[in-house]
């Protein structure tokens, strides 16, 4: 059968951001999958660079809007593991409840576009109905929406008000209602269930030597979990870490709705907690001393790392950002060949991807300073040109002498 | 062209165009769309094809990589189009501001602009505002 090359992007429907994928089909089943990145490139480490440390915060806040306090998170540890800086009980709690919410919004988007992907509206429309509230809960807590800016260096730049505490047990108690309701209609759902169950496998194997993290990798029976293996701020909580074996687009499923149960659980031990742990919030850190930390923290999409050098001055020497996705993206390889296009598309988003926060790359520049394109045409056209500079005939051949033999005619 | 005015304030087609923006912006165009806000009571839709826009909604500091590709859709949007930019990074480049891989100063040195909604990210009431703004101009 004949092979087919689709495109896909980097301005399509289905797309939030700028990607492009190039499927390769044979007849309906995907043989080759191919993606290009780099639309979403802002240069983040190189003006992190010119930043204090405490305007670097803000700056990772926006590398994505979505995990946007996963950076900071795991920018401030990288910071206080420089001088081993201790942080209040208090500030704890507040980072595990400013992240977790993080993370039943972060969850719940993905339920909402994994619906949007399959034609199943209906599901888009009432996840997003549930997602509201949490968005209010984070605005009476921080100020915004969604950047908080609640990160410092030692500890979180806003107390907590205890008196908010009656509001937001109750949006707690609906969406873990819904997200029941939302498990049994996944499991009742004939469409739903046919949909996603066995699409897309990714093996523990293939998890494994793809590097995979995050809920990819425990859907697919790989135990890990940055917040119980190398707690920073949650120790003070117990989290329950949610494996399941299979590895297909349904077990994603399964594994995000239970973390989001699990993150109301321990939003309800932060806020059993706020009443008893009192105190400051903040240790005031007057310089970083010479040296290099690194940071970990598991965002919503799998384990955020921040590596920072200190030359001693208030600016980072160098600030390196490795995000979940960009692990968790080459796993298409392996889950996308074989199976149908239409599944494809589910497939590509199961594992989230978030390519805002993947695209850290540098551009190329070559020996004279200029900027090294993929503009293929121009490339070819220059070639050309030089090819025909250089291949001027050095003596007559015999085909030359037809031309000179019409002429004198 | 006072015709057209009449008809497309009825029912403004709107066309998300993400170009390097932190996804912030994005998700909350889509939160007007969905219930919270719902803003296809005022006939707004989001729709999928640049060719049956009337709104460019365009997000984000513009990359070198990008840019030309945001011309291009401009070019193919039917005339004529009003380009919104949503968030601070269009205008001005907020913390993006000394990005090397900035294509201009801000998104009005690459396309024609109509009307900037500031904010990190503005919030939905502000870009229903914004767009309401944007109608009562038109006669």
């Amino acid at each position: 059968m004949s092979k087919c090359r689709i495109p896909l992007g980097p301005f399509h429907p289905l797309l939030e951001e700028a990607e492009f994928f190039n499927i390769k089909v044979e007849g309906e089943k995907v043989v080759d999958i191919e993606m290009e990145t780099g639309w979403m490139h802002r240069g983040h480490e190189k003006i992190s660079e010119t930043k204090t440390f405490t305007q670097s915060i803000f700056l990772v806040e926006r590398i994505c809007g979505i995990c946007s306090t996963s950076h900071p998170f795991a920018c401030v540890n990288a910071i206080e593991d420089i001088d081993n800086i201790e942080i209040p009980e208090r500030a704890k709690y507040i980072r595990v409840l400013i992240g977790e919410l993080e993370r039943i919004h972060s969850h719940l988007l993905w339920v909402c576009l994994a619906g949007h992907f399959i034609g199943y509206d209906t599901l888009w429309m009432w996840a997003w109905k549930y997602r509201e509230p949490i968005l209010q809960l984070s605005e009476m807590i921080t100020g915004n929406r969604n950047h908080y800016a609640m990160m410092r260096v030692g500890g979180v730049g806003r107390d907590f008000d205890n008196s908010l505490i009656p509001k937001i047990i109750p949006v707690l108690d609906m969406i873990e209602k819904k997200m029941v309701m939302l498990a049994g209609a996944a499991n009742d759902d004939p469409v739903l269930r046919s949909r996603l169950k066995g699409v897309g496998v990714l093996t523990k194997e293939d998890a494994i030597n793809y590097c995979a993290n995050g809920p990819t990798a425990r859907a697919s029976g790989v135990d890990i979990d940055v917040r119980r293996d190398d707690p920073t701020a949650y120790e003070v909580v117990d989290v329950k870490v949610i494996v399941t074996p299979n590895g297909d687009v349904y077990d994603k499923l399964v594994v995000r709705v239970l973390e989001i149960i699990e993150s109301c659980h321990i939003i309800k031990q932060c806020l059993k907690a706020f009443e008893k742990v009192q105190g400051p919030i903040i240790n005031k850190v007057k310089e970083i001393s010479p040296g290099e930390g690194i940071g970990r923290y598991e965002a919503p999409r799998g384990e955020v790392f921040h590596y920072i050098r200190s030359d001693g001055s208030n600016r980072p020497l160098r600030h390196k950002v490795r995000a979940p996705s960009f692990s968790n993206i080459p796993t298409y390889k392996a889950s996308c060949v074989g199976i149908p296009l239409a599944d494809a598309l589910i497939t590509l988003a199961s594992v989230d991807p978030c390519y805002c926060c993947t695209e850290r790359s540098i551009k190329a520049f070559d020996i004279n300073g200029k900027k090294i394109e993929h503009n293929l045409l121009h490339l070819s056209r220059k070639k050309t040109e030089r090819l025909q500079r250089e291949l001027i005939p050095k003596e007559k051949s015999l085909i030359d002498g037809i031309f000179d033999l019409s002429l004198s005619r | 062209m006072a015709f057209y005015n009449k008809i497309i304030k009825k029912s403004i087609w709107v066309f998300h165009v993400s170009a390097s923006p932190c996804n912030n912006c994005d998700i909350e165009i889509l939160d007007l769309i969905t219930p919270g806000y719902d803003i296809e009571r005022f006939g707004i839709k989001l729709v999928g094809s640049v060719r049956h826009a009337d709104v460019l909604l365009v997000t984000g500091i513009v990359s070198h990589k990008i840019a030309p590709r945001i011309k291009q859709l401009y070019e193919q949007a039917p005339k004529p189009v009003f380009v919104v930019g949503i968030g601070t990074c269009t205008v001005g480049g907020a913390t993006f501001k000394q990005s090397y891989n900035k294509a201009g100063a801000s998104l009005d040195k690459i396309i024609p602009v109509n009307a900037f909604i500031p904010g990190c990210p503005p919030k939905p009431e502000a870009m229903i505002d914004g767009i309401v703004k944007l109608l009562g101009t038109l006669k």
